[in-house]
């Protein structure tokens, strides 16, 4: 027993927090290396972030966790165990469960941009969690670099001591094995009773189709091993662990994970949905009296419908869904007809990004071109029979008489930003039909501003005018606070007289009118000339409320001289075809994927 | 199958044109008798790789072919004869010529050379706009070149035009081929501008200092071209060529029929069956290929038996007779009504194709909407295979 005390003295947790393109990729790297847990010759940029599009995006989707030994200038073997963490909005509630999960954070900061907006939501998180934060300002060696500076500014901003800032630059490696000695002296080790029931913190999970879901977590009490028979305390669902292990980064079994350890369990467990991230693994013949805190069950907020362009890739794209269903608690999907896009599926999303992430994950991993939607959030349809439905798709709606009244949900927006932006950050809650709640200074430059706001107003384009009107530096967070009644109307839009079932949104009634004229501008633009004349049209009702004509086009034919050359010919032929296959035909016109998403990017300026 | 039909490419102008995409090169300084060697040498090489069919067109282009001297051009000639010696009795042997560089001296040398056909690029009529455009020419020598040509015997003469000028108006185009018409040429070929890239014009639109008439007076100049053309007894034959009866060009006919042809010289492009390919451009990297006696070929590939088809259709369909059910069966062991059954009948219903007898060809409609027709029957045949 003094032996899993000893080790529980030498582990340490930590995970890294910085904004995009700070560098936290290259320096999870380093420190893979200085550890000496990537050989060489398998070393590949970035190794943390596995999947092609988290390295493109340079973001973290699907979290991992590596166990490194580390012998430190005290002469000492410690056991470091980094813990990736997602970083947006969107997975808050990921991230919030991974630092739940360490005692330590790195915040890196880059030399030259200082501290931006996304880290803060991060570093507030994690000291709700009551993490050190060891500030690291990465990318030294830059010319701009203005380490002073930043230093002054994570003093000033994050309100964090700075004076013992690690100098570093993770691409030239320089001031990595600082970083680690700090991380050895100054992160706790971990609290938690060896002898205790076992209660451990599932922060992420993983399909695998040989071993079925492999489960990322760290043990808080107790021990977990092989044979033992466990329970979700939230899901209340049993299994017998097969596989216990840690990924030093590859996967390496062990007998157990007792008391502060970090690693994985595979325990035949068919569906991510029984592995709930937050949620708290017991033994199931010893349980626990409480779980962990801080469960929440994570609901899809955003809703779209997906598409095939080509109807015949309609099986593909259920099995695609399946798949990443397997892996995506988060994700949602039933099917759905509409009557201008066909076959498809309504899915549900954490949020914008998730929802954007996962159409790029159908159309790259599983290439099949798809079209979605305009995003929409559940409404509460009061109607005059005294029934209540609630709708997620704004087809749904119904007539207008047989409506009493509307609700949608609303959310509680914490806006951060330097007091400069507090105006421009106000005008916007406002025009998004926001109620004024509070407003915080957290210091002499930073305010806290906090709004009820509509959803459906956040799924719209909030986000996106909010990073262009305080360039970038408010960080945003919001959570879900229940329904409110709205003044709410159907907008159906008709194109050569044709209601495309694919483009009605919902809008609140003073609204209407404007988003109306505005978007069929935009599709005006969006939608390209045809063979014939286009009236777009936009309706409430039987009323129509704006109206514009796409002229047809005159003439589409080559009368250029290519002497002989037939290629070329040809190659812009397949050209504008391989254009046309990016649309789908709706009645008889032709309309690109853009103009189904055109309903969420009306700039109301 | 043996080709029957040569391009010849002849990289040289005086001044290159603000709109030209082609291989070619200002004249001044460069090694023409080198190129002309080497030319003679690629005959050689080629005839004796893949030997000619008894040969039914020539065409010599450009660049301008009409810069070389007297002396070069007879050599050309010369070359062309002994290579190609077993020629059909109808050959059409067609040179370009820019208007202003056919002297008396070089005409009867091209005369003499075997030519029987010329097509001058005139472009337009009007000198504001072919100054506009860079051309070096102007209205009187566009009349003296095609009045000289006659009398030097030449009884098959073609004007190439230009419409979508920049400031051109419907007007202009109208004046133009009033003025074509005082020539009494046999055959007109119309072409639309196309801003290319590398080239001045492109520059120029770039930044937004290119005034192109707009897509709906295009629309009405090409609808002018085709009436105007019509009743002054042409005949349209294919997307922007008109012939007086019996004037159609062989040569051009040859592409649109999807047959073989030599490309030889920089840049051309050569289609000898079952391969496509593309010379290297550049006169200097031409010749040293050449030198060292390799064909100097830039890119060439085999062509699949689905793209052959695919291209059938897409050449074919440009000409206003469309394409013989019965020359499809006998060229491709296929019905075309089996192979492309969907996209002909889509096309029918839709108006832009119609049946008549053995013939599929394009409506007014079809025409008018040309690409949407021709793309069609792209691609589509690997689709089939897959399945």
């Amino acid at each position: 027993m003094m032996d899993k005390r000893k080790k529980q003295a030498m582990i340490r947790n930590f995970s890294i927090i910085a904004h995009i393109d700070h560098g936290k990729s290259t320096l999870a790297d380093r420190i893979l290396d200085s550890t000496g847990a990537i050989q060489e010759r398998e070393k590949q940029e970035q190794f943390l972030d596995k999947m092609e599009l988290e390295r493109e995006r340079g973001i973290t989707i699907k979290l991992q966790s590596v166990r490194l030994p580390y012998r430190a200038k005290d002469g000492q073997e410690y056991i470091l165990n980094l813990i990736d963490t997602p970083g947006h909005v969107d997975f808050a509630y990921e991230v919030s469960r991974s630092l739940q999960a360490c005692e330590g954070a790195l915040l890196v900061v880059d030399a030259a941009q200082g501290v931006e907006a996304q880290t803060l939501a991060n570093v507030y998180l994690a000291m709700e969690n009551d993490l050190e934060i060891l500030p690291v300002i990465n990318k030294i060696d830059l010319p701009s670099a203005e380490p002073e500076r930043v230093k002054q500014e994570i003093e000033d901003v994050v309100g964090l001591d700075a004076s013992d800032a690690v100098l570093a630059s993770a691409k030239s490696g320089i001031g990595i094995d600082e970083i680690l000695e700090q991380v050895v002296e100054m992160v706790p080790p971990p609290d938690g009773d060896p002898d205790a029931p076992l209660r451990a913190l599932i922060f992420d999970s993983l399909y695998d189709s040989y071993k079925g879901v492999i489960v990322y977590m760290r043990v808080v009490d107790g021990t977990v091993k092989k044979g033992m028979k466990i329970r979700m305390m939230a899901t209340d669902t049993t299994f017998e662990v097969t596989e216990v292990g840690a990924y030093t980064p590859h996967p390496v079994i062990l007998d157990e994970l007792s008391v502060g350890e970090v690693g994985f369990i595979v325990a035949s467990i068919k569906n991510v949905r029984d592995t709930r991230v937050g949620d708290t693994i017991t033994d199931a013949l010893n349980p626990a009296k409480e779980p962990l805190p801080g469960y929440r069950k994570v609901n899809p907020m955003v809703f779209c419908g997906v598409y095939p362009v080509d109807s015949s890739d309609y099986e593909d794209l259920r099995e695609a869904l399946e798949k990443l269903e397997l892996n995506d608690a988060s994700l949602s999907y039933e099917a759905e007809t509409s009557t201008a896009l066909g076959f498809g599926f309504r899915c549900g999303f954490l949020g914008l990004l998730h929802m954007e992430i996962i159409q790029e994950r159908i159309e790259r991993e599983f290439n099949i071109p798809i079209i979605t939607t305009a995003p929409s959030v559940i409404y509460k349809i009061f109607q005059t029979d005294g029934t209540v439905i609630e709708i997620e798709n704004p087809t749904l709606m119904p007539e207008t008489q047989k409506i009493d009244h509307v609700e949608e949900p609303y959310v509680k927006a914490s806006i951060m930003v330097p007091n400069d932006f507090v105006g421009t950050v106000m005008e916007l809650c406002q025009n998004k039909r926001g109620n004024y709640v509070d407003m915080k200074y957290l210091d002499e430059n930073r305010v806290n501003i906090v709004y009820e706001l509509p959803l459906a107003e956040i799924v719209y384009d909030f986000f996106d005018q909010l990073k262009s009107s305080t360039k970038g530096y408010a960080s945003f967070d919001y959570e879900l606070i229940g329904y409110q009644t709205s003044h709410l109307v159907k907008m159906d839009i008709l194109l050569n007289g044709e209601s495309v079932d694919a483009l009605s949104f919902i809008v609140h009634r003073d609204r209407a009118y404007h988003r109306g004229r505005i978007l069929v501008e935009k599709l005006k633009k969006l939608i390209p000339r045809q063979m014939f004349e286009v009236p777009i049209q936009a309706a409430i009702g039987h009323k129509i409320v704006a109206r514009e004509t796409i002229s047809a086009i005159r003439k589409n034919v080559l009368a250029k001289c290519y002497g002989g050359d037939i290629s070329r010919k040809r190659k812009l032929l397949e050209k504008q075809k391989e254009g046309k296959k990016r649309m789908k035909s709706v009645g008889n016109v032709e309309v690109p994927q853009e103009a189904f998403m055109a309903v969420l990017q009306i700039d109301e300026n | 199958m043996r080709p029957r039909a040569v391009y010849i490419h002849i990289p040289f102008c005086t001044q290159k044109c603000h709109y030209c995409d082609f291989t070619a090169y200002v004249v001044d300084g460069q090694p023409v008798d080198d190129y002309l060697t080497a030319l003679e040498k690629e005959m050689k090489m080629i005839t004796k790789e893949v030997p000619p069919g008894q040969i039914e067109a020539i065409f010599i282009g450009g660049g301008t072919p009409t810069v070389l001297t007297p002396t070069q051009m007879e050599r050309l000639l010369m070359g062309i004869q002994k290579h190609f010696p077993e020629q059909s009795p109808s050959i059409e042997f067609t040179i370009e010529a820019n208007p202003g560089t056919t002297t008396p001296e070089l005409l009867t040398v091209m005369k003499k050379g075997g030519i029987n056909r010329i097509s001058f690029g005139v472009q337009t009529f009007r000198n504001t706009l072919l100054r506009e455009i860079g051309r070096i020419h102007d209205n009187a020598d566009i009349k003296r070149s095609v009045q000289q040509a006659r009398q030097a015997g030449f009884q098959n003469i073609s004007l190439d035009l230009m419409f979508g000028l920049p400031q051109q108006t419907v007007a202009d185009m109208e004046e133009t081929l009033i003025e074509a018409m005082k020539l009494s040429p046999d055959h007109i070929s119309c072409y639309s501008l196309k801003v290319e890239e590398g080239t001045l014009f492109h520059h120029l639109q770039e930044r937004k200092e290119l005034p192109l008439p707009s897509e709906e007076e295009e629309f009405e100049m090409y609808q002018l071209v085709r009436s105007f053309l019509v009743q002054q007894g042409y005949h349209q034959y294919e997307v922007s060529n008109f012939a007086k009866p019996g004037y159609e060009s062989t040569h051009n006919l040859t592409y649109w029929k999807n047959e073989s042809y030599y490309g030889l010289g920089t840049g051309a492009h050569g289609y000898v069956k079952p391969t496509r390919y593309m010379n290297i451009k550049g006169v200097k990297e031409y010749i040293r290929q050449i030198e060292g006696e390799q064909r100097p070929i830039a890119d060439q590939f085999s062509e699949r038996l689905e793209e052959e088809i695919e291209n059938f259709m897409m050449l074919g369909l440009r000409l206003l007779d469309g394409i013989s059910k019965q020359t499809f069966y006998e060229r491709f062991g296929f019905d075309v009504d089996q192979i492309f059954q969907a996209e002909i009948s889509d096309l029918i219903n839709q108006g832009f194709l119609y049946l008549e007898g053995d013939r599929i060809s394009l409506t007014e409609k079809g025409l008018i909407f040309g690409n949407h027709v021709f793309g069609t029957f792209i691609g589509t045949l690997d689709k089939i295979e897959h399945k």
